[in-house]
């Protein structure tokens, strides 16, 4: 059944198709981002593909690209046991008409993982019923998995203790370091494992030897 | 009668009475009467629960009564990732506690944030509430978590209030990295098993067979 999907894809849509692969039975279309409802609704429709079931929707952000951020939308056909990746892109430098046809309407499911979608990448989906944040809190400001969001900002919702209230020192204590559990460091970090001793750590065998 | 002056007791009971401080003898009921209340948020909570089974069996300590509401509790076990989200819930939770209160920030996540260091944690609970005892571990062993407890039991009866971090003794998988580091640069391995021996007794100690 593989480029099944894709021919009959082409076949449809034409030119709006902008490309195709296929690897390892996985197949691929990107389609433009003005017939995302109807290339939808078609592989929904067709009896002969017969996708009823949305398996995810996310954003990818690359900021190199034009237009930036790539949304992609998993599909799997249970009665045909087959499955399909569609993409399109939207949004320019500063995410300017990163806007989606919503597709609530052809699969519900669909409904908060468009809502995850807006809050992590700031797609906008149009026609959605209930457009909010569904991870982050309303006061968030930005959208955390753009990359120009900065990596290490924060938004507490609580103001922070400081110091002098808690009488205490509140950076991270050892054995607590700054890149406690990240084998692949922070700019600025040391990435060669040279943080300090754990106290009490016990000797290696191959020393004492 | 743990840390009471057992000599002032001693000599008071032949009298009939006994004579101690107002505050050891407080202390002295405090630690081992400790109502918990489990604020669980994450894996760590696994460990949690191996702690209270029969295996580690936390009501040794006395420790051992949930509480299901803060007003009746007066150690808060904050256990897991506690995201930004959670921070202003965390707050009011150790608000309606009653004093005198103290607080275990469980696992690397809830004394640093560990390796989320990112828009959506909190780098460590004392940037929000007072903590008396930090148990590092991703999750923390439950020995650890005794471990802690005892330290917490300690402070209690000492009055002491700085917040204290539990020590991890020695590193399981840099043993294991050593052991199979010595035997593959060994001609014949049964040669070392002697030292193998030696070497497992005295990091984890009782006797190896
Ligand atoms: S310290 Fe590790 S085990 Fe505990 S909550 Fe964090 S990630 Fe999970």
């Amino acid at each position: 059944m593989s480029q099944i999907v894709l021919d009959k894809l082409r076949e449809r849509f034409g030119t709006a198709i902008l490309e195709t692969h296929t690897n390892y039975g996985d197949d691929t279309a990107v389609v433009d981002r003005g017939v995302w409802k109807a290339v939808a609704t078609f592989l929904r429709e067709d009896p002969a593909l017969d996708f009823d079931m949305p398996v995810d929707l996310c954003g990818v952000d690359y900021p190199n690209r034009m237009p930036r951020m790539e949304v992609v939308l998993h599909l799997y056909s249970v009665s045909k046991g087959q499955r399909v990746r569609i993409k399109t892109r939207v949004g320019d430098d500063d995410m300017d008409g990163a806007e989606l046809d919503s597709l609530v309407g052809v699969w519900p499911g669909l409904n908060w993982l468009e809502r995850e979608v807006f809050d992590m990448s700031g797609v906008r989906f149009r026609g959605h019923p209930d457009l909010r944040r569904i991870l982050m809190y309303p006061e968030f400001e930005g959208h955390p998995l753009q990359r120009t969001y900065p990596a290490q900002k924060t938004q507490p919702l609580v103001e922070y203790r400081t110091e002098d209230e808690a009488g205490v020192p509140l950076n991270k204590l050892e054995p607590f370091g700054a890149d406690e559990g990240m084998p692949f460091g922070r700019k600025g970090l040391p990435r060669d494992g040279t943080s300090p001793a754990v106290p009490g750590r016990r000797r290696s065998l191959t020393e004492d030897n | 009668m743990g840390d009471v002056n057992r000599s002032l007791v001693l000599e008071g009971s032949e009298q009939g009475y006994a004579t101690t401080r107002l505050d050891a003898l407080l202390g002295w009921a405090r630690k081992y009467s400790l109502f918990s209340y489990p604020f669980i948020t994450a894996c760590c909570g696994m460990e949690f629960m191996a702690l209270t089974s029969p295996r580690f069996d936390v009501s040794r300590f006395g420790a051992e009564v949930p509480r299901f509401s803060p007003r009746q509790s007066d150690l808060l076990w904050v256990v897991g990732t506690v995201s930004q989200r959670q921070g202003p819930v965390l707050k009011r939770i150790y608000e309606q506690m009653m004093a005198p209160k103290w607080v275990f920030a469980f696992g690397t996540c809830a004394a640093s944030g560990g390796f989320y260091d990112n828009y959506t944690t909190v780098p460590g609970i004392d940037k929000i509430i007072p903590v008396d005892v930090y148990i590092p571990g991703c999750p923390p062993r439950p020995e650890a978590v005794l471990d802690g407890l005892m330290l917490l039991q300690d402070k209690i009866q000492r009055n002491e209030r700085r917040p204290s971090v539990v020590k991890p003794r020695f590193d399981p998988a840099e043993s294991v990295h050593d052991m199979v580091r010595l035997r593959r640069s060994a001609a014949d391995p049964r040669a070392l098993l002697p030292a193998m021996r030696e070497h497992t007794k005295r990091n984890v100690g009782g006797s190896a067979s």
